[in-house]
């Protein structure tokens, strides 16, 4: 519908780390067995991405797949495309058990990007962000200051960010503050 | 004096004067000067007064250890009180108050303390301001208050930011001197992620001072060399400023940098809290220096020996011209050289040993040191600084020999490793008589959830008090945290440390040994808190033999320094008393922080704006912006209501409840808790969730449900709708929301997991609308598209459809009594929604209301709400929903419970109305009076009020409680509580208010 807005109608900071809400995303709450073959090939075949290991994502754009936990996948689509995508979904796990929900608007999208996006992160969750640890592919599932928050690595400088609605402004403000205070210079460059 | 020398310190550019005021004084110092160097360059050698006797205080120390001087830094915004001096770096513009004086630090009248010390002997508190009791609140503490006191609350808002930094590491080793930088070295060779964390701004620690070698170079050129191979790692990092300050569970470690505390320029981030998840700490924290127990040792110009000697070579400051240097070891005669060669005088060394006759002596002496053995100070002359020293026997009882004329006094009593961070979380320390200190138990370290150690000491902190053995205990600790964290690549061999040999120290508590009550009754152990030879050992008397009993009777070691100098002195007098060994009295806990952090660091980036999240519905823009007084609800703020023009709240309140009765009204419901539950057994599941029956629950429809805990009291409330076969749509209090999810999601992992149920909280997925009032219908059916009338969607049906071109989901339900649809729409649409229905009321009267006039209008209703009729003690069967107690079910949660004696017993207080006989409102809380007094005096009770309020639509107040066997009492007139006032009569009425055959909202 053309009156959709996002949580924070696509806001930006400038600076040496931006910090940019990236609009509706289309996402599903996928809950079943993972190891299932048609759940799998319904995810890949809406994404056209591999199905991702645990702690990890495989993302290409607005569409991707993103590991939860041992029993949920979020299945993530453009945002008109996801009527069509539970459709599909529920087409091809008919009569296994499962629950597949539109969550695309109870989320914001953020795209953090710069030279140390990590330390940005750093800053606001208790993870380990190292480049062994966190690389491209690589998702967490965690917290930022005090709301939760799951992100993953786009490239080596951007890192994009899923957080609630209701706290996309504090989550937006909280990482425009961690980018303003500048870099730490711990990880290592790169 | 104290004076600058004419000889640059290691760390000061004499060529750069930076200006700097004390006391509102200007003083220059230079570049590199600690606010401590640069007061004593200017001879000022008081820094500030005791806290108990006011007495004139000194520098004593050099470094984090230091008692006396703290200050007051900075003004208004970024005013800070308790700065250390020995750690505060001068800068440009830098302004600081000493603490605790009045009228002024030069005279102060609280000094008169000093000479009624015989009255304020340890634990006086307790023993004078026992009687009266009343006293105590009102007259000895706000005395105490206003005479006490270490530095002052700051009163404006901190200006600056704060932020914290988590991140993992292999091997975190805390302190750089050169036991660290050798751990960091081979834990960086080993390849593991290193992180190194020195406290102070400079590499190196003690090593250069003391003239060590390492590898056959100068410990300087040493510390240099590896700090650029360090830095060159690229797994390791290294971070000045930053104190290792506390060691936590499972390898967490806080670090405390200070990003701008040197600077004039404060821009940016003042101080980043370090949460480090370390797999192996290694502690190379170093070792302080004990002073001796001799009388007025609280003097100004008594320092510890090692503090003497880093003035003159870091900052290139002297303490006096003449320095008679006491000891009981060899090092201190490292000051009595340094000193002498900076072509100072030093009358004497006075060494409590009867002999001393290793190299350092040997040196001493060849530089024409005279050199007194057997020897201790009876007594430090002077009144505000150091005049002279008379020397004694200390085997003796303090007979003076000899008075000597000097101006300052460097003691040393021998060294206690650094145990804090080894000991934070459980490693054990043990007793080593030839050195005489606490050094770690390497058999009892810190273990984590493996039962393996996680913490490593090294160095001095480890024991290893000398050059080579430590910068070997360094390496090797890092090398084996390394090892132990996984990284076992070879890093080489350890460096080679060499100094000077040193014979062995003796102890000495007291001096003299014999001293008498006159000469302990002034021999200082805490300077900060005044805790003097004399309080141990009454302490010890009067029967305080633990050493953490003693501690909080006499405050030693109590104070912000927490008794770093002073604690080991303390107790070994304490165990001296108590005829025991100092082994067997033990030590205080050590606690985290090291030294005290900013409150800020904490707090992080949670100040301001960002101090908590709130949580905005799509709506809230326009709430803001029409007039919205808000009420926090869980970490949501909901309108309480919209104010219009001057009204006041009550006004606006009173406007929207009469608007939603009569006309239309429009209510943000989006907070409520929406969670899918969905599976085969989801109805099951649900059964047991509710006390009622769900799985019965037509495809269409909704009913109200009652979440009870196992333990049978209400938990929360809310419509259920049966969306298909499988699913059903569960709705929860506003601040229940995650917690009933979490609820739902513990039960099915770690009960039912067998049950095939999902959850998901799809709260925020929809903005939802409640479009109340006797217009609601026209309303809808203006705005054009599916069928809402009663007989296509009656009352406690649901359907999907489209409402004005929004894709909608329309429950008719109603928490108000009027006729209510309450519409669901994808978030994205919400505001937009709720600009439409807004557009589109006008005609019919439609104003938004807020949260009071909601509970009003359920409260004439006779609706209860979670957290107002219910407080986690309430079951059901109080509050006359035994209807919705399913008779037919097996189980559900809290069906047990509801069985006990007293759960089921009709001897409970029960929800009635209450109606005032003045139709005043009661005031919430208040309670029903009852005859006579229970077992503590108090009067009793029968009831009290759960929800209160002026009723716009009756015109009077109503009220709703909980009463003694309520409901069987109707018509009956209680008295209720009225701070303040007469107590209020009110009848015991029905609690539904306002149609009670439910006719508006059912049409």
């Amino acid at each position: 519908m053309s009156n959709a807005v996002s949580a924070l109608d696509g806001r930006t900071s400038a600076g040496d780390v931006t910090v940019c809400e990236d609009g509706l995303r289309g996402m599903i709450t996928l809950r079943g067995d993972l190891a299932n073959t048609k759940l799998k090939a319904v995810c890949t075949g809406l994404t056209g991405v591999d199905f991702p290991a645990q702690g990890h994502a495989n993302c290409v754009g607005q569409q991707g797949l993103a590991w939860m936990s041992p029993d949920e996948v979020l299945v993530m689509v453009h945002h008109d495309k996801v009527a069509d995508a539970l459709e599909k979904i529920a087409k091809a796990l008919k009569g296994q058990h499962h629950l597949a929900v539109n969550v695309s608007d109870a989320r914001a999208v953020m795209i953090v990007e710069g030279p140390y996006v990590r330390d940005v992160f750093a800053k606001l969750a208790p993870v380990d962000l190292h480049p062994d640890a966190f690389a491209p592919g690589t998702f967490l599932r965690s917290r930022l200051g005090q709301v939760a928050a799951a992100f993953w690595m786009r490239d080596a400088q951007s890192i994009e960010v899923i957080c609630f609605r209701s706290v996309a402004d504090y989550a937006f403000a909280l990482l425009e503050a961690a980018a303003k205070g500048g870099r730490v210079g711990h990880f290592p460059e790169g | 004096m104290s004076t600058r020398l004419a000889r640059e310190g290691r760390f000061t550019n004499k060529s750069k004067a930076v200006s700097f005021t004390f006391n509102g004084k200007n003083l220059r110092g230079v570049e590199g000067d600690t606010l401590a160097s640069a007061l004593l360059a200017n001879d000022q050698m008081i820094v500030g007064r005791s806290f108990k006797y006011h007495r004139p205080r000194g520098v004593i120390a050099s470094g984090a250890e230091e008692p006396n001087g703290l200050v007051n830094l900075g003004k208004g915004a970024s005013f800070e009180p308790n700065a250390r001096v020995t750690t505060t770096e001068l800068f440009d513009g830098l302004s600081a108050t000493s603490q605790n004086h009045f009228p002024s630090l030069e005279f102060d009248v609280g000094a008169i303390n000093t000479h009624l010390s015989r009255f304020l002997p340890a634990g006086f508190y307790y023993k004078m301001f026992m009687f009266p009791r009343p006293f105590w609140k009102h007259v000895y503490e706000p005395f105490i208050r206003k005479s006490a006191g270490l530095g002052k609350a700051p009163k404006e808002r901190d200006e600056h930011t704060y932020e914290h930094f988590n991140i993992h590491a292999d091997v975190l080793v805390i302190g750089g001197g050169i036991a660290g930088l050798a751990a960091a070295l081979a834990a960086g060779r080993s390849g593991a992620r290193t992180v190194l964390m020195e406290q102070t701004a400079h590499w190196g620690g003690r090593a250069p001072v003391d003239g060590a070698t390492v590898d056959d170079i100068s410990a300087d050129e040493w510390v240099k060399a590896t700090v650029k191979t360090l830095e060159e790692m690229p797994n390791v990092t290294l971070r000045t400023r930053c104190m290792g300050a506390g060691v936590y569970d499972h390898g967490y470690v806080l670090g405390y940098e200070r990003l701008t505390d040197h600077l004039t320029q404060k821009d940016g981030t003042k101080h980043r809290l370090w949460r480090v998840r370390a797999k192996q700490v290694v502690t190379a924290t170093g070792a302080i220096e004990r002073p001796l127990s001799f009388a007025a040792n609280d003097l100004p110009g008594v320092v510890l020996a090692s503090a003497a000697r880093d003035y003159v070579v870091n900052f290139g400051v002297s303490l006096g011209d003449r320095t008679v240097v006491v000891t009981n070891n060899d090092d201190a005669y490292r000051t009595a050289i340094t000193l002498k060669e900076a072509g100072l005088d030093v009358p004497v060394i006075v060494d409590a040993r009867a002999h001393a006759d290793g190299d350092l002596p040997a040196q001493a002496r060849a530089l024409g040191i005279r050199v007194e053995t057997g020897k201790g100070i009876a007594k430090v002359k002077g009144s505000k600084r150091v005049t002279g020293v008379a020397i004694c026997a200390q085997a003796g009882e303090g007979a003076v020999l000899e008075e000597i004329s000097c101006d300052c006094v460097a003691m040393s009593g021998g060294w206690s490793p650094i145990v804090h961070l080894w000991s934070h979380c459980g490693g054990k320390l043990s007793w080593d008589p030839d050195q005489a200190m606490f050094r770690p138990d390497l058999d009892r370290p810190p273990t984590g959830a493996d039962g393996q150690p996680y913490v490593m000491a090294a160095g001095v902190a480890n024991g290893h008090l000398f050059t080579a053995e430590g910068i070997a205990d360094g390496f090797m600790a890092g090398r084996a945290a390394a090892k132990a964290a996984g990284h076992d690549k070879k890093p080489g061999q350890p460096p080679a440390g060499e100094d000077t040999p040193e014979n062995p120290l003796e102890p000495v508590w007291l001096m003299p040994q014999g001293a008498s009550y006159a000469l302990r009754s002034k021999a200082w152990l805490d300077f900060q808190n005044d805790v003097k030879v004399s309080d141990v050992q009454l302490a010890a008397q009067e029967g305080f033999e633990s050493v953490e009993h003693a501690k909080r009777y006499t405050t030693l070691g109590m104070a912000t320094d927490q008794g770093k100098i002073s604690n080991i002195n303390g107790l070994a007098i304490l165990a001296d008393q108590l005829g025991a060994e100092i082994p067997d009295v033990g030590t205080t806990t050590f606690r985290p922080p090291y030294t005290p952090i900013s409150m800020a660091s904490i707090a992080g980036p949670a100040q301001r704006e960002l101090f908590q999240p709130v949580r905005k519905t799509p709506m809230s823009d326009w709430h803001t912006a029409n007039g919205a007084f808000y009420e926090p609800v869980g970490q949501w703020r909901r309108p309480y209501a919209y104010l219009r023009g001057s009204e006041t709240v009550h006004e606006a309140v009173n406007r929207e409840v009469v608007n939603a009765r009569t006309n239309i009204g429009l209510l943000d419901a989006s907070t409520l808790g929406k969670l899918i539950v969905s599976g085969p057994d989801a109805g099951k599941f649900l059964d047991m969730m509710y006390t009622n029956m769900m799985s019965t629950l037509p495809v269409g429809k909704c009913r109200y449900g009652l979440m009870c805990t196992e333990n049978g009291f209400l938990s929360d409330d809310g419509v259920v709708a049966r969306i298909d076969e499988d699913s059903w749509l569960c709705h929860t209090t506003t601040g229940g929301a995650e917690r009933i999810h979490g609820w739902m999601e513990d039960w099915l992992q770690c009960e039912w997991w067998d049950w095939k149920v999902y959850v998901a909280n799809v709260t925020e997925q929809y903005a939802q609308v409640a479009v109340v009032g006797p217009h609601a219908r026209k309303l809808l059916e203006k705005m054009g598209g599916m069928d809402v009338s009663k007989e296509t969607l009656p009352f406690m049906q649901w359907a999907n459809g489209t409402i004005g071109g929004f894709d909608t989901r329309v429950y008719r339900i109603s928490f108000s009594g009027e006729l209510s649809y309450e519409i669901a729409v994808p978030a994205s649409q919400g505001r937009a929604f709720w600009d439409a229905l807004l557009d589109a009321g006008e005609e019919f009267g439609i104003m938004p209301y807020g949260t009071e006039a909601l509970h009003i209008m359920r409260a004439e209703k006779g609706f209860i709400m979670i957290g107002d009729e219910t407080d986690g003690t309430i079951i059901p069967q109080d509050l006359n929903l035994q209807w919705a107690l399913s008779k037919k079910k097996e189980d559900y949660l809290g069906k047990r419970a509801h069985s006990r004696s007293h759960m089921a017993s009709a001897d409970r207080w029960k929800l009635v109305g209450l109606e005032t006989l003045d139709g005043s409102v009661l005031p919430d809380g208040a309670y029903a009076i009852a005859d006579g007094v229970n077992a503590n005096g108090q009067g009793n009770t029968q009831g009290r009020v759960t929800s209160t309020y002026h009723s716009p639509t009756l015109k009077k107040g109503i009220a709703m409680g909980i009463v003694h066997k309520g409901p069987d009492r109707m018509g009956e007139v209680l008295s209720f509580t009225n701070i303040g006032g007469e107590p209020i009569k009110a009848r015991i009425v029905d609690p539904v208010f306002y149609d009670k055959e439910g006719e508006k909202q059912n049409v």
